[in-house]
């Protein structure tokens, strides 16, 4: 990463003291309320590789990146080949004793089918493929206009919040970390295989997670605003 | 107030969540319930030719150990009980220093609220193994693993808690801070 080299650019030029004189003299639009502690700054757009960050929480508040919107598209179109590639292959194969069985992650995500489980069942079919799914399409519908310069889709503003909302039910890295760990639980008890979807759904979080580093919001919204819907 | 919507995203504004502390402290306090079944029912049920075998959270982590997965084990012990556990009590100085004020700065409260946000979901790692083990433990009479209750207990009791993050308006951290500082100021 180029973190270390990012000076923090200074966003803030106005601190939330002396705001009710400055608010006058600005356009909403050059505003920025820092969504963490609510501190307001007049913002601009930070110099190719600078980060906007909030003086007070230091959250990071504006991260624009060299040509992510065409970078991000690419990410997310390959995540939803491979989720769905993911999804019919075998995932894991263990033999002991002769005896054999091979899981997909639909077989993992239904593996609570008792009724009291069944909620379960759907809660992490939701978490692993369904919502990380549903993300990478909203972002895909809202990015895909801009990208290209074009009038924004219907609704796109709605989407592009909901992706963000549901940001952290989004688990499949998490589950990839639990994959780890059942192998381990199970690897003196039986001998273990990995099918294609389990390369698959590797490359996959790699990647769910990159692109959520290169997706700056402030951008985004800007980029969304220019052209309005 | 209620009504006033975002004019960028739609999303409906307040400037200070009046009821964010209730929420914050419903759904602490279902999480905590399920916390408790979660740690005392069997998470896992291991069937092979030779024995039938119920562990809960704490058991499977120290048979892992017994086995020499030091490493794994304590993945799982940090992931299921240290996490949880850590995650309630921040949450719930969180909420109570929002109303009282606290020695601690808000920036240091506020970088808490920021690592329990990040590291809640982590905890649901023990539920996927679990799902991974039975979808995959198969093996008719040689060995099958099952899902115990605390489970979907322990799913839950996640579930909750990180909704009781979400619910807190980090804001009010600051809050009580400002407003001494303007008094000062004036």
């Amino acid at each position: 990463m180029t973190d270390l080299a990012h000076s923090h650019a200074e966003a803030a030029r106005a601190s939330d003291r002396t705001l009710p004189q400055a608010l006058g003299d600005h356009d909403l639009s050059d505003l920025i309320g820092c969504p963490s502690c609510d501190a307001l700054y007049v913002a601009r757009m930070p110099e190719q590789g600078e980060r906007a960050v909030c003086g007070h929480c230091h959250t990071v508040l504006i991260a624009p990146r060299k040509k992510a919107g065409a970078r991000i598209l690419a990410l997310s179109l390959a995540t939803l080949i491979l989720v769905v590639g993911a999804l019919f292959f075998p995932f894991l194969e263990i033999h002991a004793a002769g005896f054999g069985n091979r899981a997909s992650i639909l077989d993992v995500a239904s593996s609570f089918q008792s009724n009291r489980m069944a909620a379960l069942s759907l809660a992490t079919a939701a978490m692993i493929v369904v919502v990380p799914l549903i993300r990478m399409v909203l972002i895909l519908y809202v990015l895909t206009p801009i990208v290209f310069d074009a009038k924004p889709f219907a609704q796109a503003r709605r989407a592009f919040r909901w992706s963000q909302e549901l940001k952290p039910w989004a688990m499949a890295e998490i589950f990839a970390l639990g994959c780890a760990v059942a192998l381990v639980k199970v690897a003196d008890l039986a001998q273990i295989g990995f099918g294609p979807a389990f390369w698959m759904f590797s490359a996959l979080v790699l990647i769910v997670m990159f692109n959520d580093n290169y997706l700056c919001t402030w951008s985004v919204w800007k980029s969304l605003e220019k052209r309005p819907d | 107030m209620d009504a006033e919507r975002c004019a960028r995203c739609g999303a409906r504004l307040v400037s200070r969540d009046q009821g964010s502390i209730s929420r914050v402290w419903a759904w602490w306090a279902a999480g905590l319930i399920c916390y408790v079944p979660a740690n005392l029912y069997p998470m896992l049920v291991t069937d092979t030719l030779v024995s039938h075998q119920a562990s809960t959270i704490i058991g499977g982590a120290v048979e892992i150990a017994h086995h020499g997965s030091y490493g794994i084990a304590a993945i799982i012990l940090i992931a299921s009980v240290l996490i949880p556990m850590g995650k309630f009590i921040a949450v719930a100085f969180l909420a109570l220093s929002a109303r009282r004020g606290s020695r601690m700065s808000p920036n240091r409260r506020h970088h808490l609220y920021e690592v329990v946000e990040f590291i809640g979901r982590w905890s649901m790692i023990d539920v996927f193994v679990v799902a991974i083990l039975s979808a995959l433990v198969q093996l008719s009479a040689v060995a099958q693993i099952r899902p115990g209750p605390a489970a979907l207990t322990f799913a839950l009791s996640v579930i909750f808690t990180m909704l009781s993050a979400q619910s807190f308006d980090s804001r009010l951290i600051w809050d009580k801070a400002r407003e001494r500082e303007r008094k000062t100021a004036q």
